[in-house]
């Protein structure tokens, strides 16, 4: 069996940029977690039915997955902003020509969505946050993630681990824990620089105009960072936002259990297809 | 009471017999504290194995990392399936229902066999 999947790269400006794409249709372009890559998307990637109306488009952020960190990371931190993240997406959605595409993101990339609502609500078609919440203050301490005298890929993985349900199948919970332990050094860390520091939003979502693009919240009961009770606290705040909460799933929707995701997918990106 | 000491109490025969729990703290040689509301638990592991665990009142006794709760958190852990929220360590420390104290470098280099030993308790 061979997968419909495509991998290339793309240079765009001094990055190269790793990214797998299938179907053909409209642009559906996909956001990995924090700390882990493209990879988490095979499942929607591989959706014979969702391929027959979308060009599915997976990108690894730089430093993640197969794409480069930047000549000279060896010498800094890895730290994740609002800006950088909006107009890494932007600039690879030009870069691919990908017209007014939807954009689908989890966690760090469901908080993105929000953003990208806010300033680029005309060129998207859609916008679908997974695990989607303005803000989580900080619980734990992200630097244990990145320290000499700690594994950084069994750190990140127990971490990631205990994020998913208990009911989603093991096979595919620790694919996802395997993708965590993969990731370099600090960059889940710099992610969550992102995730809990810099990108609190919550002041500025109820500017959010779905009635120019749809906003979409999907959100696993078994998450405890952006809960349920998170995505519903944002949700509040931006009139048209359309919430559903996703029975049996964790943070990790489209990785830990994709057939169960996909059920809830799929009639999202059908009513968008018919907008 | 007695159904959650008798759990704590299964924590060797459940890692123990487990080699892909054990593998996962095969270089974790500590005592660590595990209590439940008002009972305290020392918990010895020696290379991923739980080597004994002893219940207080405890005089004096040194310990790595301690993790406490109340009875009721332990309880909703240990239930097989939990609910959301309540199924994972870090759940609870979400929830603020959770204390880490000592050394956390341990505790984090030693995170996957934790939530891995303490979750195969719910079996």
């Amino acid at each position: 069996m061979i997968e419909p999947i495509v991998g290339r790269y793309v240079h765009i400006g001094e990055q190269r940029i790793y990214y797998e794409e299938a179907g053909a249709g409209i642009p559906l372009l996909c956001l990995h977690t924090a700390g882990s890559d493209g990879r988490q998307w095979r499942g929607v990637l591989n959706d014979a039915e969702i391929l027959k109306s979308y060009r599915v488009v997976a990108f690894d952020m730089p430093w993640h997955g197969k794409s480069s960190p930047p000549k000279g990371w060896q010498g800094q931190d890895y730290r994740l902003t609002t800006e950088s993240y909006t107009a890494m997406i932007m600039t690879f959605a030009k870069a691919l020509g990908l017209e007014r595409p939807v954009v689908l993101g989890c966690s760090i990339g469901g908080r993105i969505v929000l953003n990208l609502a806010l300033k680029h609500a005309r060129e998207l078609r859609a916008l679908i946050g997974l695990q989607c919440a303005a803000y989580v203050e900080r619980y734990y301490d992200a630097a244990w993630l990145d320290h000499a005298e700690v594994h950084g890929g069994r750190a990140c993985g127990g971490l990631a681990y205990g994020l998913m349900s208990p009911l989603s199948p093991d096979e595919h919970k620790w694919e996802t824990v395997w993708h965590y332990m993969q990731g370099g050094p600090g960059v889940f860390t710099g992610d969550l620089h992102f995730y809990q520091v810099e990108g609190d939003i919550r002041e500025r979502i109820g500017a959010i105009d779905t009635r120019v693009c749809p906003l979409y919240m999907l959100t696993g009961e078994y998450d405890y960072s952006a809960s349920p009770r998170d995505t519903e606290a944002a949700a509040a705040k931006i009139p048209g936002a359309k919430v559903t909460i996703m029975q049996g799933l964790g943070h990790f929707p489209m990785s830990e259990h994709p057939e169960a995701f996909l059920g809830y997918l799929r009639p999202v990106l059908d009513e968008i297809r018919r907008r | 009471m007695q159904i959650i000491t008798d759990v704590v109490r299964n924590l060797p025969d459940v890692v123990n017999g487990d080699p892909a729990i054990v593998r996962w703290g095969r270089e974790m040689h500590e005592t660590f504290m595990l209590e439940i509301g008002d009972t305290q638990y020392l918990v010895t592991v020696r290379a991923g194995r739980i080597e004994k665990v002893e219940r207080g009142p405890f005089v004096m006794r040194a310990w790595s990392f301690a993790i406490r709760a109340k009875r009721e958190c332990w309880d909703e852990f240990f239930r097989s399936p939990p609910a959301p929220g309540w199924h994972d360590l870090f759940a609870l420390l979400r929830r603020g229902d959770v204390k880490f104290e000592g050394d956390q470098r341990v505790l984090m280099a030693y995170l996957l066999y934790l939530k891995l030993a303490l979750a195969a308790l719910r079996r």
